[in-house]
Protein backbone atom coordinates (compact mmCIF):
# COMPACT_ATOMS: atom_id res chain seq x y z
CA UNK A 1 0.00 0.00 0.00
CA UNK A 2 2.98 2.22 -0.71
CA UNK A 3 3.26 4.44 -3.76
CA UNK A 4 4.45 7.68 -5.30
CA UNK A 5 1.53 9.77 -4.02
CA UNK A 6 2.77 11.17 -0.72
CA UNK A 7 0.39 9.73 1.84
CA UNK A 8 1.37 9.10 5.42
CA UNK A 9 0.63 5.59 6.72
CA UNK A 10 -2.10 7.03 8.91
CA UNK A 11 -3.69 8.94 6.02
CA UNK A 12 -3.49 5.84 3.84
CA UNK A 13 -5.21 3.68 6.45
CA UNK A 14 -7.86 6.32 7.05
CA UNK A 15 -8.46 6.57 3.30
CA UNK A 16 -8.70 2.81 2.98
CA UNK A 17 -11.58 2.68 5.43
CA UNK A 18 -13.34 5.92 4.51
CA UNK A 19 -12.68 5.98 0.77
CA UNK A 20 -13.01 9.78 0.86
CA UNK A 21 -11.46 12.20 -1.56
CA UNK A 22 -8.39 11.80 -3.73
CA UNK A 23 -6.60 9.76 -1.07
CA UNK A 24 -9.56 7.39 -0.99
CA UNK A 25 -9.35 6.82 -4.74
CA UNK A 26 -5.58 6.34 -4.61
CA UNK A 27 -5.74 3.79 -1.82
CA UNK A 28 -8.95 1.96 -2.63
CA UNK A 29 -8.93 1.88 -6.43
CA UNK A 30 -5.22 1.95 -7.27
CA UNK A 31 -3.25 0.55 -4.38
CA UNK A 32 -5.61 -1.99 -2.86
CA UNK A 33 -6.24 -4.14 -5.98
CA UNK A 34 -2.60 -3.99 -6.88
CA UNK A 35 -1.48 -5.11 -3.43
CA UNK A 36 -4.03 -7.91 -3.27
CA UNK A 37 -3.09 -9.10 -6.77
CA UNK A 38 0.60 -9.08 -5.86
CA UNK A 39 -0.15 -11.12 -2.75
CA UNK A 40 -2.31 -13.69 -4.57
CA UNK A 41 -0.03 -14.02 -7.59
CA UNK A 42 3.10 -14.19 -5.45
CA UNK A 43 1.58 -17.00 -3.41
CA UNK A 44 0.52 -18.84 -6.56
CA UNK A 45 3.97 -18.59 -8.10
CA UNK A 46 5.69 -19.71 -4.89
CA UNK A 47 3.30 -22.64 -4.54
CA UNK A 48 3.64 -23.61 -8.22
CA UNK A 49 7.41 -23.63 -7.92
CA UNK A 50 7.31 -25.76 -4.77
CA UNK A 51 4.87 -28.20 -6.42
CA UNK A 52 6.90 -28.60 -9.62
CA UNK A 53 10.03 -29.09 -7.54
CA UNK A 54 8.24 -31.73 -5.48
CA UNK A 55 6.91 -33.54 -8.54
CA UNK A 56 10.22 -33.54 -10.39
CA UNK A 57 12.25 -33.95 -7.20
CA UNK A 58 14.51 -31.13 -8.21
CA UNK A 59 15.04 -27.80 -6.46
CA UNK A 60 15.71 -26.04 -9.76
CA UNK A 61 12.25 -26.58 -11.23
CA UNK A 62 10.11 -23.48 -11.76
CA UNK A 63 7.16 -22.65 -14.02
CA UNK A 64 9.14 -20.18 -16.15
CA UNK A 65 11.84 -22.75 -16.93
CA UNK A 66 9.14 -24.93 -18.47
CA UNK A 67 7.82 -22.17 -20.65
CA UNK A 68 4.51 -22.04 -18.72
CA UNK A 69 4.29 -18.26 -18.41
CA UNK A 70 5.72 -17.82 -21.89
CA UNK A 71 3.11 -20.13 -23.40
CA UNK A 72 0.38 -18.47 -21.35
CA UNK A 73 1.62 -15.11 -22.59
CA UNK A 74 1.62 -16.29 -26.20
CA UNK A 75 -1.93 -17.59 -25.96
CA UNK A 76 -3.21 -14.53 -24.11
CA UNK A 77 -1.48 -12.13 -26.54
CA UNK A 78 -3.08 -13.93 -29.42
CA UNK A 79 -6.52 -13.40 -27.92
CA UNK A 80 -5.85 -9.77 -27.08
CA UNK A 81 -4.12 -8.85 -30.33
CA UNK A 82 -6.57 -10.53 -32.68
CA UNK A 83 -9.73 -10.95 -30.71
CA UNK A 84 -10.03 -7.29 -29.71
CA UNK A 85 -11.25 -8.34 -26.31
CA UNK A 86 -10.63 -5.96 -23.46
CA UNK A 87 -7.93 -7.12 -21.09
CA UNK A 88 -10.52 -7.52 -18.32
CA UNK A 89 -12.61 -10.18 -20.03
CA UNK A 90 -12.39 -13.86 -19.20
CA UNK A 91 -10.94 -14.69 -22.62
CA UNK A 92 -7.38 -13.72 -21.70
CA UNK A 93 -7.11 -15.84 -18.54
CA UNK A 94 -8.73 -18.82 -20.22
CA UNK A 95 -6.35 -18.55 -23.16
CA UNK A 96 -3.46 -18.13 -20.71
CA UNK A 97 -4.51 -21.23 -18.78
CA UNK A 98 -4.79 -23.24 -22.01
CA UNK A 99 -1.33 -22.09 -23.08
CA UNK A 100 0.22 -22.96 -19.74
CA UNK A 101 -1.56 -26.32 -19.71
CA UNK A 102 -0.09 -27.15 -23.12
CA UNK A 103 3.43 -26.23 -22.08
CA UNK A 104 3.53 -27.88 -18.64
CA UNK A 105 1.66 -30.93 -19.90
CA UNK A 106 3.94 -31.08 -22.93
CA UNK A 107 6.98 -30.93 -20.72
CA UNK A 108 5.83 -33.70 -18.41
CA UNK A 109 5.11 -35.84 -21.49
CA UNK A 110 8.35 -34.99 -23.29
CA UNK A 111 10.54 -35.31 -20.24
CA UNK A 112 8.77 -38.50 -19.18
CA UNK A 113 8.79 -40.18 -15.85
CA UNK A 114 12.48 -40.57 -15.19
CA UNK A 115 13.95 -37.62 -17.01
CA UNK A 116 17.24 -36.16 -15.90
CA UNK A 117 17.47 -32.48 -15.06
CA UNK A 118 19.29 -31.92 -18.35
CA UNK A 119 16.42 -33.30 -20.41
CA UNK A 120 13.86 -31.34 -18.43
CA UNK A 121 15.75 -28.06 -18.74
CA UNK A 122 16.40 -28.55 -22.46
CA UNK A 123 12.77 -29.47 -23.13
CA UNK A 124 11.69 -26.45 -21.07
CA UNK A 125 14.07 -24.23 -22.98
CA UNK A 126 12.68 -25.49 -26.27
CA UNK A 127 9.08 -24.89 -25.14
CA UNK A 128 9.91 -21.44 -23.78
CA UNK A 129 11.71 -20.48 -27.01
CA UNK A 130 8.83 -21.76 -29.09
CA UNK A 131 6.33 -19.79 -27.00
CA UNK A 132 8.56 -16.71 -27.27
CA UNK A 133 8.70 -17.08 -31.03
CA UNK A 134 4.93 -17.51 -31.18
CA UNK A 135 4.49 -14.31 -29.18
CA UNK A 136 6.91 -12.47 -31.45
CA UNK A 137 4.98 -13.73 -34.46
CA UNK A 138 1.72 -12.50 -32.98
CA UNK A 139 3.19 -9.05 -32.31
CA UNK A 140 4.74 -9.09 -35.77
CA UNK A 141 1.51 -9.67 -37.63
CA UNK A 142 -0.85 -7.97 -35.18
CA UNK A 143 -3.46 -5.97 -37.11
CA UNK A 144 -3.14 -2.95 -34.85
CA UNK A 145 0.33 -1.60 -33.95
CA UNK A 146 -0.99 0.13 -30.81
CA UNK A 147 -2.38 -3.08 -29.49
CA UNK A 148 0.92 -4.77 -30.32
CA UNK A 149 2.81 -2.20 -28.27
CA UNK A 150 0.37 -2.54 -25.40
CA UNK A 151 0.72 -6.32 -25.45
CA UNK A 152 4.52 -6.04 -25.55
CA UNK A 153 4.52 -3.91 -22.40
CA UNK A 154 1.99 -6.09 -20.64
CA UNK A 155 4.20 -9.12 -21.36
CA UNK A 156 7.03 -7.61 -19.35
CA UNK A 157 5.02 -8.30 -16.24
CA UNK A 158 3.46 -5.54 -14.22
CA UNK A 159 0.81 -4.92 -11.62
CA UNK A 160 0.44 -1.27 -12.58
CA UNK A 161 -3.10 0.04 -13.04
CA UNK A 162 -4.79 -3.24 -12.25
CA UNK A 163 -8.35 -2.80 -11.06
CA UNK A 164 -10.63 -4.76 -8.80
CA UNK A 165 -12.05 -6.38 -11.99
CA UNK A 166 -8.65 -7.92 -12.75
CA UNK A 167 -8.56 -9.23 -9.22
CA UNK A 168 -12.03 -10.75 -9.50
CA UNK A 169 -11.19 -12.43 -12.82
CA UNK A 170 -7.95 -13.99 -11.62
CA UNK A 171 -8.82 -14.88 -8.01
CA UNK A 172 -11.08 -17.91 -8.65
CA UNK A 173 -8.46 -19.53 -10.89
CA UNK A 174 -5.66 -18.77 -8.46
CA UNK A 175 -7.58 -20.21 -5.52
CA UNK A 176 -8.52 -23.29 -7.57
CA UNK A 177 -4.84 -23.82 -8.37
CA UNK A 178 -3.97 -23.63 -4.65
CA UNK A 179 -6.53 -26.31 -3.86
CA UNK A 180 -5.27 -28.66 -6.59
CA UNK A 181 -1.63 -28.19 -5.59
CA UNK A 182 -2.34 -28.59 -1.86
CA UNK A 183 -3.96 -31.97 -2.60
CA UNK A 184 -0.66 -33.29 -3.94
CA UNK A 185 1.61 -32.20 -1.09
CA UNK A 186 1.75 -35.56 0.67
CA UNK A 187 2.59 -37.43 -2.52
CA UNK A 188 5.71 -35.28 -2.94
CA UNK A 189 7.00 -36.58 0.38
CA UNK A 190 6.73 -40.19 -0.83
CA UNK A 191 8.25 -39.21 -4.17
CA UNK A 192 11.53 -38.48 -2.43
CA UNK A 193 12.04 -42.27 -2.66
CA UNK A 194 11.61 -42.24 -6.44
CA UNK A 195 8.54 -43.03 -8.51
CA UNK A 196 8.59 -46.81 -8.09
CA UNK A 197 8.80 -46.71 -4.31
CA UNK A 198 6.17 -43.94 -4.18
CA UNK A 199 3.83 -46.03 -6.32
CA UNK A 200 4.43 -49.02 -4.06
CA UNK A 201 3.38 -46.85 -1.10
CA UNK A 202 0.04 -46.22 -2.78
CA UNK A 203 0.74 -42.89 -4.51
CA UNK A 204 -1.23 -42.54 -7.73
CA UNK A 205 1.45 -41.06 -9.99
CA UNK A 206 -0.85 -40.30 -12.91
CA UNK A 207 -3.28 -38.43 -10.68
CA UNK A 208 -0.46 -36.54 -8.96
CA UNK A 209 1.05 -35.43 -12.28
CA UNK A 210 -2.34 -34.41 -13.58
CA UNK A 211 -3.14 -32.35 -10.46
CA UNK A 212 0.22 -30.56 -10.55
CA UNK A 213 0.07 -29.83 -14.27
CA UNK A 214 -3.50 -28.53 -14.01
CA UNK A 215 -2.83 -26.61 -10.82
CA UNK A 216 0.26 -24.90 -12.18
CA UNK A 217 -1.46 -24.14 -15.48
CA UNK A 218 -4.52 -22.61 -13.76
CA UNK A 219 -2.40 -20.50 -11.45
CA UNK A 220 0.29 -19.39 -13.87
CA UNK A 221 -2.14 -18.94 -16.76
CA UNK A 222 -4.44 -16.69 -14.75
CA UNK A 223 -1.51 -14.80 -13.21
CA UNK A 224 0.04 -14.13 -16.61
CA UNK A 225 -3.27 -13.08 -18.08
CA UNK A 226 -3.71 -10.27 -15.55
CA UNK A 227 -0.11 -9.39 -14.75
CA UNK A 228 2.08 -10.53 -17.62
CA UNK A 229 4.99 -12.84 -17.01
CA UNK A 230 6.68 -12.60 -13.65
CA UNK A 231 9.47 -15.11 -13.44
CA UNK A 232 11.69 -16.70 -10.82
CA UNK A 233 9.41 -16.21 -7.79
CA UNK A 234 8.60 -19.92 -8.08
CA UNK A 235 12.29 -20.77 -8.02
CA UNK A 236 13.45 -18.44 -5.27
CA UNK A 237 10.56 -18.72 -2.79
CA UNK A 238 10.92 -22.47 -2.04
CA UNK A 239 14.68 -22.10 -1.99
CA UNK A 240 14.48 -19.38 0.68
CA UNK A 241 12.16 -21.29 2.97
CA UNK A 242 13.94 -24.64 2.63
CA UNK A 243 16.76 -23.33 4.80
CA UNK A 244 14.30 -22.79 7.65
CA UNK A 245 11.70 -25.54 7.36
CA UNK A 246 13.93 -28.29 5.97
CA UNK A 247 13.71 -30.18 2.70
CA UNK A 248 10.49 -32.11 3.30
CA UNK A 249 8.74 -31.24 0.02
CA UNK A 250 5.28 -31.28 1.62
CA UNK A 251 6.29 -29.00 4.45
CA UNK A 252 7.85 -26.51 2.01
CA UNK A 253 4.58 -25.75 0.21
CA UNK A 254 2.80 -23.32 2.55
CA UNK A 255 5.92 -21.36 3.53
CA UNK A 256 6.87 -21.15 -0.15
CA UNK A 257 3.48 -19.61 -0.93
CA UNK A 258 3.94 -17.05 1.86
CA UNK A 259 7.49 -16.31 0.74
CA UNK A 260 6.21 -15.85 -2.83
CA UNK A 261 3.71 -13.29 -1.55
CA UNK A 262 6.43 -11.46 0.37
CA UNK A 263 8.82 -11.48 -2.59
CA UNK A 264 6.32 -10.18 -5.12
CA UNK A 265 4.99 -7.52 -2.72
CA UNK A 266 8.56 -6.42 -2.05
CA UNK A 267 9.42 -6.34 -5.74
CA UNK A 268 6.26 -4.39 -6.53
CA UNK A 269 6.90 -1.89 -3.74
CA UNK A 270 10.43 -1.49 -5.09
CA UNK A 271 9.27 -0.65 -8.62
CA UNK A 272 6.73 1.80 -7.24
CA UNK A 273 9.32 3.54 -5.12
CA UNK A 274 12.05 3.86 -7.76
CA UNK A 275 11.57 7.29 -9.30
CA UNK A 276 11.54 7.05 -13.11
CA UNK A 277 9.55 8.41 -16.04
CA UNK A 278 8.19 4.99 -17.01
CA UNK A 279 7.51 2.75 -14.04
CA UNK A 280 9.85 -0.23 -13.99
CA UNK A 281 8.10 -3.52 -14.80
CA UNK A 282 8.01 -5.90 -11.86
CA UNK A 283 8.65 -8.86 -14.19
CA UNK A 284 11.87 -7.21 -15.28
CA UNK A 285 12.95 -6.75 -11.67
CA UNK A 286 12.19 -10.34 -10.62
CA UNK A 287 14.12 -11.65 -13.64
CA UNK A 288 17.09 -9.36 -12.99
CA UNK A 289 17.27 -10.63 -9.40
CA UNK A 290 16.11 -14.18 -10.11
CA UNK A 291 18.57 -15.17 -12.82
CA UNK A 292 21.70 -14.59 -10.69
CA UNK A 293 20.05 -16.48 -7.82
CA UNK A 294 19.25 -19.33 -10.22
CA UNK A 295 22.85 -19.47 -11.45
CA UNK A 296 24.14 -19.51 -7.88
CA UNK A 297 21.81 -22.40 -7.12
CA UNK A 298 23.03 -24.36 -10.16
CA UNK A 299 26.61 -23.95 -9.00
CA UNK A 300 25.56 -25.00 -5.50
CA UNK A 301 23.94 -28.15 -6.94
CA UNK A 302 27.04 -28.92 -8.95
CA UNK A 303 29.25 -28.67 -5.88
CA UNK A 304 26.90 -30.98 -4.00
CA UNK A 305 27.03 -33.57 -6.78
CA UNK A 306 30.80 -33.38 -6.95
CA UNK A 307 31.19 -33.75 -3.20
CA UNK A 308 28.76 -36.71 -3.23
CA UNK A 309 30.65 -38.46 -6.04
CA UNK B 1 0.27 -73.28 4.61
CA UNK B 2 -1.36 -71.46 1.73
CA UNK B 3 0.49 -68.66 -0.02
CA UNK B 4 -0.33 -65.03 0.85
CA UNK B 5 0.95 -63.86 -2.53
CA UNK B 6 0.90 -66.19 -5.49
CA UNK B 7 1.49 -65.76 -9.18
CA UNK B 8 0.32 -68.46 -11.57
CA UNK B 9 2.09 -68.47 -14.90
CA UNK B 10 2.49 -64.73 -15.16
CA UNK B 11 4.17 -63.10 -18.14
CA UNK B 12 5.35 -59.51 -18.29
CA UNK B 13 6.29 -57.52 -21.38
CA UNK B 14 8.06 -54.18 -21.49
CA UNK B 15 7.26 -52.65 -24.84
CA UNK B 16 7.45 -55.41 -27.41
CA UNK B 17 9.88 -57.49 -25.39
CA UNK B 18 8.70 -60.35 -23.23
CA UNK B 19 10.78 -60.06 -20.06
CA UNK B 20 9.10 -62.62 -17.79
CA UNK B 21 7.66 -65.83 -19.22
CA UNK B 22 5.10 -67.94 -17.37
CA UNK B 23 6.59 -67.49 -13.91
CA UNK B 24 5.03 -69.29 -10.97
CA UNK B 25 5.69 -67.83 -7.52
CA UNK B 26 4.21 -68.64 -4.12
CA UNK B 27 5.18 -66.58 -1.09
CA UNK B 28 4.23 -68.01 2.28
CA UNK B 29 4.11 -66.25 5.64
CA UNK B 30 7.09 -67.16 7.81
CA UNK B 31 9.26 -67.96 4.82
CA UNK B 32 12.25 -66.15 3.33
CA UNK B 33 12.32 -66.79 -0.41
CA UNK B 34 15.33 -65.76 -2.47
CA UNK B 35 15.24 -65.00 -6.18
CA UNK B 36 18.57 -65.41 -7.92
CA UNK B 37 19.69 -65.38 -11.51
CA UNK B 38 22.21 -63.75 -13.82
CA UNK B 39 21.97 -60.07 -14.85
CA UNK B 40 19.12 -59.49 -17.25
CA UNK B 41 17.23 -62.63 -16.22
CA UNK B 42 14.10 -60.58 -15.42
CA UNK B 43 14.30 -60.62 -11.63
CA UNK B 44 13.49 -56.91 -11.15
CA UNK B 45 10.64 -57.06 -13.66
CA UNK B 46 9.15 -60.08 -11.91
CA UNK B 47 9.38 -58.52 -8.46
CA UNK B 48 7.85 -55.24 -9.72
CA UNK B 49 4.97 -57.18 -11.23
CA UNK B 50 4.47 -59.01 -7.91
CA UNK B 51 4.41 -55.60 -6.20
CA UNK B 52 1.59 -54.55 -8.52
CA UNK B 53 3.72 -51.90 -10.21
CA UNK B 54 3.69 -53.47 -13.68
CA UNK B 55 0.80 -55.00 -15.56
CA UNK B 56 1.20 -58.74 -15.95
CA UNK B 57 -0.64 -61.39 -17.93
CA UNK B 58 -1.81 -64.26 -15.82
CA UNK B 59 -3.12 -64.34 -12.29
CA UNK B 60 -1.52 -62.69 -9.28
CA UNK B 61 -3.47 -63.26 -6.08
CA UNK B 62 -2.95 -61.50 -2.76
CA UNK B 63 -4.77 -63.15 0.14
CA UNK B 64 -6.64 -65.21 -2.52
CA UNK B 65 -8.04 -62.10 -4.21
CA UNK B 66 -6.77 -60.75 -7.54
CA UNK B 67 -4.02 -58.19 -6.89
CA UNK B 68 -5.58 -55.75 -9.34
CA UNK B 69 -8.75 -55.58 -7.20
CA UNK B 70 -6.89 -53.87 -4.36
CA UNK B 71 -6.84 -50.11 -4.41
CA UNK B 72 -3.26 -48.77 -4.27
CA UNK B 73 -3.33 -47.92 -0.58
CA UNK B 74 -4.86 -51.24 0.47
CA UNK B 75 -2.21 -53.00 -1.60
CA UNK B 76 0.53 -50.81 -0.11
CA UNK B 77 -0.51 -51.79 3.43
CA UNK B 78 -0.02 -55.47 2.49
CA UNK B 79 3.00 -55.39 0.19
CA UNK B 80 6.12 -53.42 1.09
CA UNK B 81 8.49 -53.02 -1.85
CA UNK B 82 12.12 -52.01 -1.61
CA UNK B 83 13.42 -51.00 -5.03
CA UNK B 84 17.03 -51.17 -6.16
CA UNK B 85 19.22 -48.14 -5.80
CA UNK B 86 18.23 -46.62 -2.43
CA UNK B 87 17.14 -43.35 -4.00
CA UNK B 88 16.60 -40.31 -1.80
CA UNK B 89 16.00 -37.09 -3.68
CA UNK B 90 15.64 -34.64 -0.80
CA UNK B 91 17.92 -34.29 2.24
CA UNK B 92 15.14 -35.30 4.67
CA UNK B 93 16.07 -36.77 8.03
CA UNK B 94 16.39 -40.54 8.37
CA UNK B 95 13.44 -40.58 10.78
CA UNK B 96 11.26 -38.71 8.27
CA UNK B 97 12.24 -41.10 5.47
CA UNK B 98 11.50 -44.18 7.57
CA UNK B 99 8.16 -42.65 8.58
CA UNK B 100 7.22 -42.74 4.88
CA UNK B 101 6.74 -46.46 5.42
CA UNK B 102 3.59 -45.49 7.33
CA UNK B 103 2.27 -43.54 4.33
CA UNK B 104 -0.34 -46.13 3.31
CA UNK B 105 -1.70 -46.31 6.87
CA UNK B 106 -2.08 -42.63 7.53
CA UNK B 107 -4.96 -40.29 7.22
CA UNK B 108 -3.42 -37.31 5.39
CA UNK B 109 -4.48 -34.83 8.06
CA UNK B 110 -3.92 -36.86 11.21
CA UNK B 111 -0.73 -36.85 13.20
CA UNK B 112 1.18 -40.14 13.64
CA UNK B 113 -0.48 -42.68 15.93
CA UNK B 114 1.30 -44.64 18.67
CA UNK B 115 1.45 -47.59 16.29
CA UNK B 116 3.13 -45.45 13.63
CA UNK B 117 5.74 -44.29 16.13
CA UNK B 118 6.47 -47.81 17.41
CA UNK B 119 6.74 -49.17 13.86
CA UNK B 120 9.26 -46.46 12.94
CA UNK B 121 11.28 -46.97 16.14
CA UNK B 122 11.34 -50.75 15.66
CA UNK B 123 12.40 -50.42 12.01
CA UNK B 124 15.22 -48.04 12.97
CA UNK B 125 16.36 -50.39 15.73
CA UNK B 126 16.21 -53.52 13.56
CA UNK B 127 18.44 -51.97 10.91
CA UNK B 128 20.81 -50.32 13.44
CA UNK B 129 20.00 -46.88 12.04
CA UNK B 130 18.69 -45.33 15.28
CA UNK B 131 22.00 -43.51 16.02
CA UNK B 132 21.69 -41.33 12.94
CA UNK B 133 17.91 -40.99 12.81
CA UNK B 134 18.11 -37.19 12.94
CA UNK B 135 20.75 -36.83 10.22
CA UNK B 136 19.89 -35.94 6.61
CA UNK B 137 19.70 -39.16 4.63
CA UNK B 138 21.75 -37.71 1.76
CA UNK B 139 24.72 -37.26 4.11
CA UNK B 140 25.00 -40.99 4.85
CA UNK B 141 27.33 -43.59 3.36
CA UNK B 142 26.05 -46.08 0.79
CA UNK B 143 25.73 -48.85 3.36
CA UNK B 144 23.85 -46.61 5.80
CA UNK B 145 21.48 -45.49 3.06
CA UNK B 146 20.74 -49.10 2.12
CA UNK B 147 19.75 -49.85 5.73
CA UNK B 148 17.59 -46.72 5.92
CA UNK B 149 15.83 -47.81 2.72
CA UNK B 150 15.18 -51.23 4.28
CA UNK B 151 13.96 -49.59 7.50
CA UNK B 152 11.47 -47.59 5.45
CA UNK B 153 10.08 -50.80 3.93
CA UNK B 154 9.96 -52.53 7.35
CA UNK B 155 8.09 -49.62 8.94
CA UNK B 156 5.04 -50.44 6.83
CA UNK B 157 4.74 -53.73 8.77
CA UNK B 158 3.27 -55.31 5.68
CA UNK B 159 2.71 -59.07 5.64
CA UNK B 160 4.64 -59.24 2.34
CA UNK B 161 8.10 -57.74 1.83
CA UNK B 162 9.65 -57.66 -1.63
CA UNK B 163 13.29 -56.51 -1.56
CA UNK B 164 15.25 -55.97 -4.78
CA UNK B 165 18.97 -56.45 -4.10
CA UNK B 166 18.85 -55.19 -0.51
CA UNK B 167 22.52 -55.94 0.22
CA UNK B 168 24.13 -54.86 -3.00
CA UNK B 169 26.26 -51.99 -1.69
CA UNK B 170 26.91 -53.31 1.81
CA UNK B 171 30.11 -54.48 3.48
CA UNK B 172 30.38 -58.08 4.69
CA UNK B 173 29.13 -57.36 8.20
CA UNK B 174 26.13 -55.32 7.12
CA UNK B 175 25.22 -57.90 4.49
CA UNK B 176 24.83 -60.37 7.34
CA UNK B 177 22.98 -57.81 9.47
CA UNK B 178 20.46 -57.20 6.68
CA UNK B 179 20.06 -60.91 5.88
CA UNK B 180 19.33 -61.52 9.56
CA UNK B 181 16.75 -58.71 9.53
CA UNK B 182 15.05 -60.27 6.50
CA UNK B 183 15.02 -63.69 8.15
CA UNK B 184 13.68 -62.26 11.43
CA UNK B 185 10.97 -60.44 9.49
CA UNK B 186 9.97 -63.75 7.94
CA UNK B 187 10.11 -65.54 11.32
CA UNK B 188 7.75 -62.94 12.77
CA UNK B 189 5.20 -63.98 10.17
CA UNK B 190 5.86 -62.03 6.99
CA UNK B 191 6.40 -63.51 3.55
CA UNK B 192 9.73 -62.17 2.34
CA UNK B 193 11.16 -62.32 -1.17
CA UNK B 194 14.67 -60.95 -1.74
CA UNK B 195 16.60 -60.68 -4.98
CA UNK B 196 20.24 -61.56 -4.29
CA UNK B 197 23.42 -61.98 -6.31
CA UNK B 198 25.42 -63.67 -3.58
CA UNK B 199 24.98 -67.44 -3.96
CA UNK B 200 26.56 -68.17 -0.60
CA UNK B 201 24.20 -65.88 1.32
CA UNK B 202 21.27 -67.20 -0.67
CA UNK B 203 22.21 -70.75 0.32
CA UNK B 204 22.66 -69.86 3.98
CA UNK B 205 19.51 -67.82 4.51
CA UNK B 206 16.86 -68.93 2.03
CA UNK B 207 13.97 -71.19 2.99
CA UNK B 208 13.01 -71.36 -0.66
CA UNK B 209 15.09 -70.51 -3.73
CA UNK B 210 13.81 -69.42 -7.13
CA UNK B 211 16.37 -69.65 -9.91
CA UNK B 212 15.67 -67.43 -12.88
CA UNK B 213 17.20 -67.43 -16.36
CA UNK B 214 16.08 -65.63 -19.53
CA UNK B 215 12.72 -64.62 -18.08
CA UNK B 216 11.82 -68.07 -16.81
CA UNK B 217 12.02 -69.62 -13.40
CA UNK B 218 14.05 -72.68 -14.37
CA UNK B 219 13.77 -74.35 -11.00
CA UNK B 220 12.65 -73.61 -7.47
CA UNK B 221 12.55 -75.37 -4.15
CA UNK B 222 14.80 -76.04 -1.21
CA UNK B 223 18.39 -74.82 -1.28
CA UNK B 224 19.90 -78.31 -1.49
CA UNK B 225 17.83 -79.17 -4.58
CA UNK B 226 18.25 -75.87 -6.43
CA UNK B 227 21.76 -74.65 -5.73
CA UNK B 228 23.65 -77.64 -7.12
CA UNK B 229 26.96 -77.49 -8.99
CA UNK B 230 25.23 -78.54 -12.22
CA UNK B 231 22.46 -75.94 -11.98
CA UNK B 232 24.87 -73.17 -11.06
CA UNK B 233 27.09 -74.08 -14.02
CA UNK B 234 24.08 -74.11 -16.39
CA UNK B 235 22.50 -70.88 -15.24
CA UNK B 236 25.44 -68.71 -14.18
CA UNK B 237 28.18 -70.19 -16.31
CA UNK B 238 30.52 -70.63 -13.34
CA UNK B 239 32.12 -73.59 -11.65
CA UNK B 240 31.22 -73.62 -7.95
CA UNK B 241 32.69 -75.60 -5.13
CA UNK B 242 30.38 -76.71 -2.34
CA UNK B 243 31.62 -75.98 1.15
CA UNK B 244 30.18 -76.50 4.62
CA UNK B 245 29.53 -73.15 6.30
CA UNK B 246 27.49 -72.64 9.42
CA UNK B 247 25.81 -76.02 8.98
CA UNK B 248 24.75 -75.31 5.39
CA UNK B 249 26.06 -76.54 2.06
CA UNK B 250 27.20 -73.31 0.44
CA UNK B 251 28.31 -72.90 -3.19
CA UNK B 252 31.47 -70.90 -3.75
CA UNK B 253 31.91 -69.84 -7.38
CA UNK B 254 35.59 -69.95 -8.35
CA UNK B 255 35.90 -70.03 -12.14
CA UNK B 256 33.95 -68.66 -15.12
CA UNK B 257 33.12 -71.43 -17.59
Amino acid sequence: MVGPAGLSPRAAIAALFSGDGAAGIVVRDIRLPRTLLAALIGATLGLSGAALQGLLRNPLAEPALFGAPQAAAAAASFVIAFGFVPATSLAAPIAGIAGALLSVGGLVVVAGARASLTVILLAGLALASFAGAATALILNVAPNPFIALEVAFWLLGSLEDRSIEHLLIAAPFLVASWILLAMTARAFRALTLGEDAAASLGVDLVRTRLLVVTGVALGVGAAVAVAGSIGFIGLVAPHLVRRHVGSDPARVMLPAALAGTALLLAADIAVRSVPSANELKVGVVTALIGVPVFLTMIFGEKRLEESAA
Amino acid sequence: MSAILRADDISVSLGARRIVERARVKLRRGELAVLIGPNGAGKTTLIRALAGLLPAQGRIALEDKPLSHFDPRERARRIAYLPQGNTFHWPMTVAAVVALGRYPHGDPFASPTEEDKTAVCDALAATATTPFSERPVTALSGGERARVALARALATRAPVLLADEPIVSLDARHQLVVMNVLRDTARKGAAVLAVLHDLALAARFADHVLLMQDGQIVTQGEVKDVLTETRIAQVFGVAAQMTETGGARVPLPYRAL
